[in-house]
């Protein structure tokens, strides 16, 4: 492959904010981008990070902070002055152009030599491996067709940083997953740095170098997709790692990084703080580290609502007398009605400051 | 896009308002001087009339003999919008709900009248319906007006009957309703808003409509809009300010349905009903 | 299917088959009055165009185009339709791509219905005494010193340009900004990230995909201006300058009572506006016509 990146060392966002009118979008966000990086933008919707994607491209002007490539401040270039790629999610494919029109737009408006830009057309395209449908329209294309033409779009004009908002959120589940992984091959083919906008953490998870979690405008992670499913340094960020359960409780002792919790009724269980606590906590644990104990010291006890036999093991809910929905997985087939104690190993069961879920 | 405007962008932004408020300006004078004039006692030469009177009302109204041809007017104009009505809704949900044979052609026949300005049409049909002695009476008047009422409110019906889920029809067949009924107790609730915007707006139409009603009345059947250009017209024989109370009246007749209409449809709807029509 | 052999299907559910059944019939009421008031009368009059008093075929054809007092009156209406439909989609274009980043269209798009809404023969009243040598337009040119003299725009040909664009401006606007308002803005800023500035976003993307819409809203607008009757009678010069075709169809009908003469009139504006909507969509097929969207969405 010919189509290289442009040079750069590092991508740096400091303190950008965005207000629309007295509702802050972004609260000043810091972060440090390094050249051949795949970032992931996590969050719900609503949480700030497609409009902090819309600040990198110049599609919205920031209200506060700077956006720097390496010592050039950018934030102040309109979006045609940056030269960023960017894949939007509806991919605003050009309906009137061919396919390679289309790729050959941004080579046109930068004066590229035609011999060159056709050159570069044809790499984008094969690269995408849509050779065969140069010529036709937009709209003769199925939907991950297209979806190939806007990345083939953004990566022919050897973007610094290419960003994408949601791509894969028009397409069938199938599709995705195939896409998900020319993606990541584009990405490693092309050496290139790319900013990935997703409200999917399956995604994140499979695609990204590093993950940055945004919630209500602001980051509150960043870090491997290891740190961030192992470790996760706030309940919300642990919520969208898939920490379906939170129980809150007293706290009843501390012994060097562990805390055990006492949940009233006799609900005991031991886990790993993350952060500074008080009176207080909330232990949150995956379904799939909740399991049925014998032991009567430790767990939960709850009673079985639901159970499933899914090959392997048996998932389940179960009530706890407070009413709160446990999910579990185990080998033991339980009835459903019967009282069963639930708990996990104090590696997996993370203790993080609050009240209550 | 609204990134970091370029000084030429804000130029040009305010070259374009002004622009506009110029003609926005002028609209509003134009219909400001009318109504001043109308309250005016004697305004030559001056910004300003030398003094305020409602007395042009009166005169208007005595000697347009008003009463008679708002009369008309709204005798006419309610006239089409029930007979458009009655004629439009089933029509458009025929065409919204079948496929059959000939129905390109039957969709062309309603959109030539929208198509075709009146006075091309209105010439021909003015002669027909004048051999036929229809011409010059009222019932003249109504029909020529049905020509573009009936096909608009055909089209502005079409698509609301569209989205309305056939489901809900074939359920109420399922419980024994006929078509008569299902149109009483199914569709007429459901089609209920569009039905009176489209009505509505036939209503502003026809009361502004000038070139079928003048090709068309005789002296007993004129609408406002028709007694209003003849007055324009004979300039000089009526005081000035008594056709300028008229043309005051005429505009209240027409805006009252117009705000009317506005809650119930956006303004961009009206115009661009056309669009959709024509993008076929 | 069924066992015994049924009867052979009545002609109701064969109609029915093919889409002919009682809803279909609901169209009949509809598609007969506008035959009748509408497409029978166009034809008679057609028929009755090639009818002249002097019995010849095409008499009222010759004498139409032998008169210069007659034909002139294509010109006449072209010299008016054309500039002032040009003029309007020209203006129309700009204000329309301003007007589509507002958030408040409402309240502007009302005020533009207005002239729509009260008609030619309001319009050209309210212009008569606005527009007049002592209307507050010339008072005021006078007052900011751009003219010695007062300004009467009224009762020439200027007149009637003004009051066919105060009229067909809010007309030519709306549908513009409809046609605006339906390109996907997500094109724009992707022509944007991939380097286009404002005139490169206009012509490359923009420009191409507004073509359709615009050779229609320009068909409509023209179609309207070109059967101007109310204003070319009350605020132009009606026996010279501003002899509209309308004008000459509506005197052989109402003042010279030769219904012949008048249809053939008719016929003649009817076509002569057809042949240039033909004109301006034939050219409309060498553009792009498809949906002006970004693909699925």
């Amino acid at each position: 492959m010919t189509i290289h990146a442009a040079d750069f060392r590092e991508l740096r966002l400091e303190g950008m904010r965005r207000a629309f009118g007295t509702v802050n979008a972004l609260k000043g966000i810091d972060l440090r981008i390094a050249r051949g990086e795949f970032i992931a933008l996590l969050g719900p919707s609503g949480c700030g990070k497609s409009t902090a994607l819309n600040c990198l491209a110049g599609l919205l002007p920031l209200t506060g902070g700077s956006i720097w490539l390496d010592d050039q401040r950018i934030d102040t270039r309109r979006p045609e002055q940056r030269g960023f790629g960017m894949v939007f999610q509806n991919y605003a494919l050009f309906p009137h152009m061919s396919v390679r029109r289309n790729v050959a737009f941004g080579l046109l408006m930068r004066g590229v030599p035609k011999a060159e830009a056709a050159r570069r057309v044809e790499e984008a395209l094969a690269t995408v491996r849509l050779q065969a449908q140069a010529d036709k329209l937009p709209g003769q294309l199925s939907g991950g067709q297209q979806q190939r033409v806007a990345i083939a779009r953004a990566i022919a004009i050897e973007p610094p940083v290419v960003l994408m908002d949601e791509p894969l959120s028009n397409l069938d589940a199938k599709l995705r997953l195939e896409m998900r992984a020319e993606i990541r091959r584009i990405h490693e083919g092309l050496g290139s740095t790319t900013i990935y906008v997703t409200h999917d953490q399956e995604e994140a998870l499979s695609l990204a170098d590093r993950i940055v979690v945004m919630r209500e405008g602001e980051i509150r992670q960043v870090g491997t997709p290891e740190e961030l499913y192992a470790q996760p340094a706030h309940l919300d960020v642990a919520d969208f790692m898939g920490y379906r359960n939170r129980l809150p409780g007293r706290i009843a002792g501390r012994e060097g990084g562990l805390v055990t919790l006492d949940m009233g009724q006799g609900g005991r269980l031991t886990g790993t703080m993350r952060e500074p606590l008080g009176e207080t906590a909330v232990i949150a644990v995956r379904p799939d580290d909740m399991t049925t104990t014998d032991e009567n010291a430790s767990g939960v006890p709850a009673t079985v609502r639901a159970i499933e036999y899914r090959g392997r093991e048996f998932h389940g809910i179960a009530t706890t007398s407070e009413g709160i929905d446990l999910f579990f997985h185990t080998e033991r087939p339980v009835q459903v009605g019967t009282l069963v104690r639930l708990a996990a190993e104090p590696q997996r069961a993370l203790v993080f400051a609050g009240e209550a879920a | 896009m609204h990134s970091n405007p370029s000084l030429s962008t804000r130029l040009w932004a305010t070259a374009l308002w002004v622009a506009v408020g110029f003609f926005v300006l002028n609209l509003l004078a134009l219909i400001g001087s009318v109504v001043v004039s109308s309250f005016g006692t004697r305004w030559l030469g001056t910004w300003l009339p030398a003094g305020f009177t409602t007395r042009w009302y009166a005169a208007a109204w005595q000697e347009f003999q008003l009463d008679d041809v708002l009369l008309v007017t709204f005798q006419v104009a309610f006239s089409v919008v029930i007979l458009s009505g009655l004629l439009g809704v089933p029509a458009a949900y025929a065409m919204a709900r079948r496929e059959f044979p000939g129905k390109r052609a039957l969709m062309l026949l309603f959109l030539l009248p929208l198509l075709v300005p009146p006075i091309t049409y209105g010439i021909p049909m003015a002669t027909v319906l004048y051999q036929t002695g229809l011409g010059g009476t009222m019932a003249g008047v109504i029909l020529a007006n049905l020509v573009p009422t009936v096909p608009f409110v055909i089209l502005v019906m079409i698509p609301f009957v569209e989205q309305i889920d056939p489901r809900i029809e074939d359920a109420a067949r399922v419980f024994g309703a006929g078509t008569f009924r299902l149109f009483v107790h199914v569709l007429t609730p459901l089609l209920l808003p569009g039905v009176l915007a489209a009505l509505l707006l036939v209503l502003v139409r026809t009361i502004a409509m000038f070139e079928l009603t003048f090709l068309t009345a005789g002296p007993t059947s004129q609408t406002l809009v028709v007694a209003l250009y003849y007055s324009v017209f004979a300039a000089g024989v009526r005081a000035v300010q008594a056709v300028d109370a008229m043309a005051v009246i005429y505009m209240l007749a027409t805006l009252v349905w117009l705000v009317i209409a506005l809650r119930f449809v956006s303004p961009t709807q009206i115009v661009s009903r056309a669009k959709q029509q024509n993008a076929h | 299917m069924s066992a015994t052999a049924g009867p052979a299907p009545t002609l109701r559910l064969r109609l029915a088959a093919r889409g002919l059944d009682t809803v279909t019939l609901l169209v009949l009421p509809a598609a007969l009055v506008i035959l009748a008031l509408f497409l029978y009368p166009f034809l008679y009059g057609l028929w009755l165009s090639f009818r002249p008093k002097d019995g010849s075929l095409l008499g009222n054809y010759g004498r139409f185009f032998s008169d210069p007092f007659l034909y002139d009156t294509i010109w006449t209406t072209m010299r008016l339709a054309v500039p002032v439909t040009v003029l309007n989609l020209l203006l129309a274009l700009p204000v329309a791509f301003r007007v589509r980043l507002m958030r408040r269209q409402r309240l502007l798009t009302t005020i533009l219905i207005l002239p729509i809404t009260l008609g030619t023969v309001l319009v050209a009243e309210g212009m008569l005494f606005y527009f007049g040598a002592q209307g507050w337009f010339s008072r005021t040119v006078m007052t900011l010193g751009l003219s010695s003299g007062p300004v009467k725009l009224t009762n020439s040909y200027t007149g009637v340009f003004l009051s066919l664009l105060i009229t067909g401006f809010p007309f030519t606007f709306l549908l513009t900004l409809s046609y605006v308002t339906g390109i996907d803005s997500s094109l724009e800023q992707a022509a944007a990230t991939l380097g286009a500035g404002p005139r490169s976003r206009f012509r490359h993307i923009f420009l191409p995909l507004l073509l359709p819409g615009l050779a229609i809203t320009f068909c409509l607008s023209f179609v309207q201006a070109y059967s101007v009757f109310p204003s070319a009678v009350l605020v132009g010069e009606p026996a010279r300058i501003t002899r509209v075709i309308s004008i000459a169809a509506y005197q052989a009908a109402f003042e010279e009572y030769d219904y012949s003469m008048a249809s053939a009139i008719a016929m003649i504006m009817g076509f002569t506006q057809l042949a240039v909507v033909v004109a301006v969509l034939a050219s409309r097929q060498l553009a792009y016509r498809g949906p002006a969207g970004g693909g699925k969405g």
